[in-house]
């Protein structure tokens, strides 16, 4: 079912969004200071474009509000703050001209020729067209100016060295714009060049090489910031091959699909800011694509299971059970169908069977959020009224009852 | 936005935002204030209402999710024979301090009982742990539980 | 926060008790009858009122109201009120409906020197003089009845409504009889049934507010409905002392259902048709603010700055024998350091004032614990005269002491002056739970010694923390000496022939405080009981019989612990893991021992068992009702025992809600088996905090037996985590 917020973005992408996706026009350079290109419909253009390449879950500020960046990005190389990008000419990209931005956005070469650190997924956005981008900044350059400087980078050597990134760029970034194959349908094509280009999703879903560039294991999930971008591969124990089309649609559009659980944490941030306001003929490119990922049997098995009799309860689960009919059964329900909504729902979600538990932890012990047509759903996180050792328990009965993953989670697992 | 909502068997038309919740709904525009606000967050379970015989919390519970279901409150639960059963329990074992809680323990046990008559301590531990009680009534609570589970036969 | 002509009763009072050196001086306060004024027969639309005193209403057609000058919070205050009026006045207890007092100087409660709701003291300070008032109500109707018979007085008797004449088989009801009763006079001097004869008293009936309360029909202050009404959410600066510099009005107003947004220097509030307009309209305002000079305020910092002021000697609340040289010559010696963290109330109805505001006059719709300062407030926000305020009391759905403060009250009363309609402010869980005026941290020091044979050598007890009473209460300070502070401490059940106690005041910039249920013993029980409990291990003694040794001079200290070690099993085997332990305390004139019963998993969870508690309260008026709030009381302080503490992150409060701030469930909750112990001759005791008191040192010393961890620091959970320990 659709709700109402998202259809009347469907109707206006719709009416007003004819994408030029891929297509190699060429275009005349503007003067820094240059007057911005204020065409409504190439505004509207650029901000569909925006919310599909999700720029905002990044950028937008960490008490919510304008895109004046300041988002912490905790890395194994250090910390880096997401940047202003409001047309602010100090402290945004206010200056920036077209040919400097296609720069930055492909190449990771910001103004003045400082390198980017590959936060910023530019690997990704290399693959967009001329048009796009700059439709995007187009939408940008449309939003209030607010003068907020980002926060100064914490990195450790020689990651602090902006320019080591050239080595990177060089081992990682191809610098491609996108190109349709041919041999496969146009559905396919602009599903590709969604999930690809602009919403660079695996960036998250495919694992990393030891310089943090993507593995040739594309889509086979991995662990980012703690959270795990499951397996989207066709395989069908590991992966996305066991879901329904419309389970699909659902998860990108809604963040949650019936019987697979609720999108969380940074998956919940790329529906609530990108996802969401796509049209359903862009969702349904998007999963035509992502069905012809060739399977990779890797990471924890999703299984849908029917809640587990309680008799075959760890002691560390029993005491679980406890805790969740106090803090969670209000929510999710006993039997893990969710009661107030639908995204509270926790039978059949990939993370309730990953023995590692990764997002079980982080949701425990941050909470998650999601805004949906029907409001925001939340969770709060536990962890200041619970110990390590309840929170662990709490896990480790989620994994059981709705999971049948037999497995103590480690109190450890919740330590800062 | 327009909605139907089925509150205590009587269709009422309301026209509210369709992501506000069905307690606010209640109490603001129905005037229905036996259901309580305690925290907004699914965490205390004074705001318990049967959606279509479950227990919910009618916080987190918008409008737009709960129209075209029954909706039943604390202030019909008398008319069902199991929530008579407990309103009277709570009375005989003088559960209640405060009271501010009390509509949603009564909504949740009755709830219990509709769905396990003869419920066990357990039983009783896992339905009513999401409810707080700040005045600590819970001695009194599983007592007068097992007590209208006796009548139950 | 200035208060005028309040009555000095209250903390004098404490003084008077502490330095007494023994009996409580209640009695020396107690007014008598000053509010006994006969009222003149009153035409109402209803007719003629009989309204022998504040307290009592009968009407022509037999309705029997009585006026409760105690706010209802789930105590059963109104049902032990109740049962004192009608005991005397001769009616049955369903024949009567109550009502909540207005603000009025008539309902002052002695104890507490003002219209409060608190201390538990409402039975002990209506105990004489509400039995008085329905005696002499009696008296006047018995009088009246006399008098139409034309027989004597004393010929007459009074009960269940009716007055009757067994002479001539005669009888008139009380609505009969109210009209002649009005022109009866008020008797100078009224005798009160003996014990003997009491029907009502020492029983259990049904709880007049109960019924209400099963159904939704009972109205709580947030359940107020006024015709024209709007709702609003409030918002204050987290960070105290902080204010306001800006917002979103327009996005705010574009929500669909806000009506206006109001403002005061350090606070918002978003008023709409409903509160869920209220509450998108105030995300939408999203408020900016200078959070001011505790803007990078850490508890930490607090704490820091508190054990850096326990070093000094403070104000002397007792000063018995030398404690420092018995401390030198003890055989064995213990010096320790205790803290309670701040707590936040949490009650589960969110603070809420309903008020309609007009050029000549205001209604206010609140539960209050101080309805006199409610109204003065709102006189002194609005510019208005206190006798054109109305005070509407409702039910409250739990105070703990978070409804004695009344600034919420103020600042509502501040937003509605500026809108003309009647508007219903809430503050959300989260206003609720940050902004709350929190029980003090208390930094306590102790030091005390044992001689050889086990009696105490040397006790010195130097309390550091903030001072309700000042801010509060100012002229209840004696000299710098906050009594509350040192209740529990000050005196104790035990023999001290050397005892020095003192309090250090020092003042958190980042935080208000306020009583918390249990006020001053729920703090100096806790480090007072721990640590006789280490002297007792110390010197390989049993706790129990080092507490009736030291107690020996105390007969009903000694009655409650022989109680409760032969209710709860003391010393038999226990399984492994558990243990048990002991709690004796005597406050608000209460004698009370509780032992609990504990296990601690290897893991570090730990599982309450199973509670007993001996009480002795003086007199007892209602069985049932004390058995209820010392259940009660006892969940409460374990709760806090357990999980609670509020801590402060650049100057804001860090606990939301509940899932951060945890309450004790319902599968966590103890069996908890009381046993009344009464002594019909002594002064009558409170007995709504007095659980609560027993609750941290009972557990600590059970967590002592089970695990041989002496746990210092409230709350107690996380510091036995299973890897951790
Ligand atoms: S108000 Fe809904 S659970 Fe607390
Ligand atoms: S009776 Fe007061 S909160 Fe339960």
């Amino acid at each position: 079912m659709m709700s109402l917020r998202s259809l009347k973005h469907v109707l206006r992408g719709a009416t007003a969004v004819a994408l030029s996706f891929y297509s190699g026009m060429a275009f005349a350079d503007s003067a820094p200071g240059a007057e911005a290109d204020t065409r409504p419909e190439l505004i509207k253009r650029g901000e569909y474009l925006f919310r599909a390449a999700d720029c905002a879950a990044c950028h937008v500020a960490p008490k919510g509000g304008s895109l004046t960046g300041g988002r912490p990005f905790v890395l194994p190389f250090g910390t880096i703050f997401a940047v202003n990008i409001t047309p602010d000419k100090q402290t945004g990209i206010g200056n920036y001209t077209d040919s400097e931005w296609l720069k930055m956005l492909r190449e990771g070469v910001g103004r003045g020729g400082k390198h980017l650190y590959p936060v910023m997924p530019y690997t990704a956005y290399t693959l967009l067209s001329d048009a796009d981008a700059l439709a995007i900044k187009a939408y940008l350059f449309s939003v209030k100016p607010e003068n907020v400087p980002a926060p100064q980078n914490k990195l450790y050597f020689p990651f602090n060295q902006r320019w080591s990134m050239i080595f990177w760029n060089w081992l990682n970034n191809p610098n491609k714009r996108f190109q349709p194959d041919p041999a496969q349908s146009e559905q396919w094509n602009r599903g590709a060049y969604l999930t690809e280009a602009l919403g660079h999703c695996s960036q998250c879903h495919t694992p990393r090489t030891i310089t943090y560039g993507l593995s040739s294991k594309a889509y086979a999930g991995a662990v980012q910031v703690g959270w795990r971008a499951y397996n989207l591969t066709s395989d069908k124990q590991h992966g996305l091959g066991g879901w329904t089309d419309e389970q699909l649609t659902s998860y990108l559009s809604t963040g949650k699909a019936s019987g697979k659980g609720a999108a969380s944490g940074p998956m919940a941030e790329a529906v609530e800011h990108g996802l969401r306001y796509m049209t359903q003929a862009d969702i349904a490119a998007m999963v035509t694509y992502l069905r012809s990922l060739p399977p990779i049997a890797e990471g924890p098995v999703a299984q849908v299971m029917s809640p587990q009799a309680d008799h075959a309860l760890s002691d560390v689960a029993r005491r679980g059970q406890g805790l969740f009919a106090q803090a969670c059964a209000g929510c999710h329900l006993s039997d893990g169908r969710g009661r107030q909504s639908e995204w509270a729902a926790l039978a059949g979600a990939h993370s309730v069977s990953d023995p590692a538990a990764d997002n079980l932890v982080q949701v425990l012990r941050s909470g998650t959020a999601l805004e949906t047509g029907q409001g925001r759903v939340f969770m709060p996180g536990f962890s200041k009224a619970y110990t390590e050792e309840e929170l662990a328990a709490i896990a480790s009965y989620v994994l059981a009852h709705f999971g049948n993953t037999q497995t103590d989670i480690k109190p450890s697992a919740f330590k800062n | 936005m327009r909605f139907d909502l089925k509150v205590n068997n009587v269709l009422r038309e309301v026209d509210v935002p369709p992501d506000m919740p069905v307690l606010w709904v209640l109490r603001d525009i129905l005037g229905l204030t036996g259901t309580k606000y305690g925290c907004g967050v699914a965490q205390c379970g004074a705001c318990t209402v049967h959606l279509d015989g479950q227990p919910v919390r009618a916080c987190l519970l918008t409008v737009a999710a709960a129209a075209g279901h029954d909706i039943l409150t604390i202030e019909a639960i008398e008319h069902t024979e199991t929530g008579a059963k407990v309103q009277q329990a709570w009375l005989d074992e003088e559960v209640i301090q405060c009271g501010y809680c009390q509509s949603g323990q009564i909504m949740a046990a009755t709830a219990l009982l509709q769905q396990i008559p003869q419920p066990t301590d357990a039983d009783i531990d896992e339905a009513m742990a999401g409810n707080i009680c700040r005045c600590g009534t819970y001695v009194r609570i599983r007592k007068a539980i097992h007590k209208a589970a006796s009548h139950e036969a | 926060m200035k208060r005028k002509n309040l009555p000095t009763s209250r903390r004098a009072l404490l003084g008077a008790a502490l330095s007494g050196g023994g009996g409580f001086l209640l009695s020396a306060f107690l007014p008598g009858l000053p509010l006994l004024k006969a009222s003149q027969a009153q035409d109402t639309a209803t007719g003629v009122v009989f309204m022998p005193n504040a307290f009592i209403r009968i009407t022509p057609l037999g309705a029997v109201t009585l006026i409760m000058r105690y706010a209802e919070m789930g105590q059963g205050i109104y049902t032990g009120i109740s049962m004192l009026l009608a005991e005397e006045l001769g009616v049955k207890l369903d024949q009567v409906s109550v009502e909540a007092a207005p603000a009025d100087p008539a309902y002052v409660d002695s104890v507490a020197g003002e219209e409060e709701t608190g201390g538990s003291s409402s039975t002990r300070d209506s105990w004489i003089p509400l039995r008085e008032a329905g005696a002499a109500a009696r008296m006047m109707l018995v009088a009246a009845a006399a008098q139409i018979w034309g027989v004597a007085e004393s010929a007459c008797q009074a009960r269940d409504g009716r007055v009757f004449h067994p002479g001539s088989e005669r009888s008139l009801s009380y609505g009969e009889l109210a009209e002649a009763a009005t022109h009866q006079p008020v008797p100078a001097k009224v005798s009160l049934k003996p014990a003997s004869d009491f029907t009502l008293i020492g029983t259990s009936p049904r709880r007049l507010d109960t019924k209400a309360k099963t159904n939704g029909s009972a109205q709580f202050g947030i359940d107020a409905q006024i015709p024209g009404m709007k709702i609003g959410r409030i918002m204050a600066c987290p960070v105290k002392g902080g204010h306001l510099t800006g917002y979103n009005r327009a996005a705010a107003l574009a929500v669909p259902g806000v009506v206006d947004v109001v403002t005061l220097p350090d606070a918002i509030a978003v008023i709409g048709e409903h509160m869920w307009a209220a509450m998108k309209g105030m995300e939408a305002a999203f408020p900016q603010w200078d959070y001011g000079p505790n803007a990078t305020t850490s508890t930490d910092d607090i704490i820091a700055r508190m054990k850096k002021a326990s070093e000094q000697s403070g104000v002397v609340a007792v000063k018995n024998g030398n404690a420092q040289e018995a401390l030198k010559q003890a055989h064995e010696r213990i010096d320790a350091v205790y803290e309670l963290p701040f707590l936040a109330h949490a009650p589960l109805e969110p603070i809420n004032t309903t008020l309609h505001i007009r050029p000549d006059g205001a209604d206010v719709w609140v539960g209050t614990q101080v309805p006199g300062r409610a109204r003065q407030e709102v006189a002194d926000a609005t510019g208005l005269r206190p006798e054109n305020i109305a005070v509407h009391n409702h039910l409250i759905g739990g105070g703990f002491g978070r409804r004695l403060d009344s600034n919420s009250i103020g600042q509502a009363a501040r937003f509605a002056k500026q809108v003309s309609y009647p508007v219903k402010l809430i503050w959300t869980r989260e206003e609720d739970m940050t902004q709350d005026q929190f029980r003090p941290y208390y930094y306590d020091r102790i030091s005390a010694g044992l001689t050889k044979d086990g009696a105490i050598s040397g006790w010195h007890h130097r309390t550091t923390g903030s001072s309700v009473t000042a801010r509060w209460y100012p002229e209840g300070m004696q000299k710098g000496l906050d009594p509350d502070a040192v209740e529990g401490a000050a005196q104790t059940p035990y023999g001290m022939p050397d005892q020095l106690v003192e309090f250090v005041r020092d003042e958190p910039d980042a935080v208000t405080t306020l009583w918390w249920r249990g006020v001053g013993p729920t703090h100096n029980v806790f480090v007072v009981e721990s640590m006789i409990d280490e002297l007792a291990h110390q010197s390989g003694q049993d706790p129990l019989a080092l507490r009736k040794k030291l107690a020996a001079h105390q007969p009903r200290a000694l009655k409650v612990l022989n109680e409760v070690e032969k209710q709860s099993g003391w010393g038999k085997a226990l399984p492994p893991g558990h243990g048990m332990g002991i709690a004796l305390h005597y406050s608000f004139q209460t004698w009370s021992a509780t032992v609990l019963e504990v296990a601690v998993e290897k893991n570090g969870s730990i599982r309450l068992v199973q509670v007993h508690s001996a009480v002795d309260c003086g007199p007892i008026v209602f069985p049932d009702g004390i058995v209820a709030q010392i259940q009660g009381g006892l969940i409460f302080g374990l709760t806090m025992a357990l999980y609670n503490e509020i801590t402060l992150k650049d100057g804001r409060v860090e606990q939301t809600n509940f899932h951060n701030y945890r309450m004790m469930r319902l599968n966590e909750a103890p069996d908890i088996q009381v046993h009344l112990v009464p002594d019909p001759e002594a002064e009558i005791g409170g007995i709504g905090e007095v659980g609560t008191v027993a609750a941290a040192p009972a557990l600590a010393n059970a967590l002592f037996a089970a695990t041989g961890k002496r746990l210092r620091r409230i709350p107690f959970a996380k510091q036995l985590g299973g890897e951790k320990a």
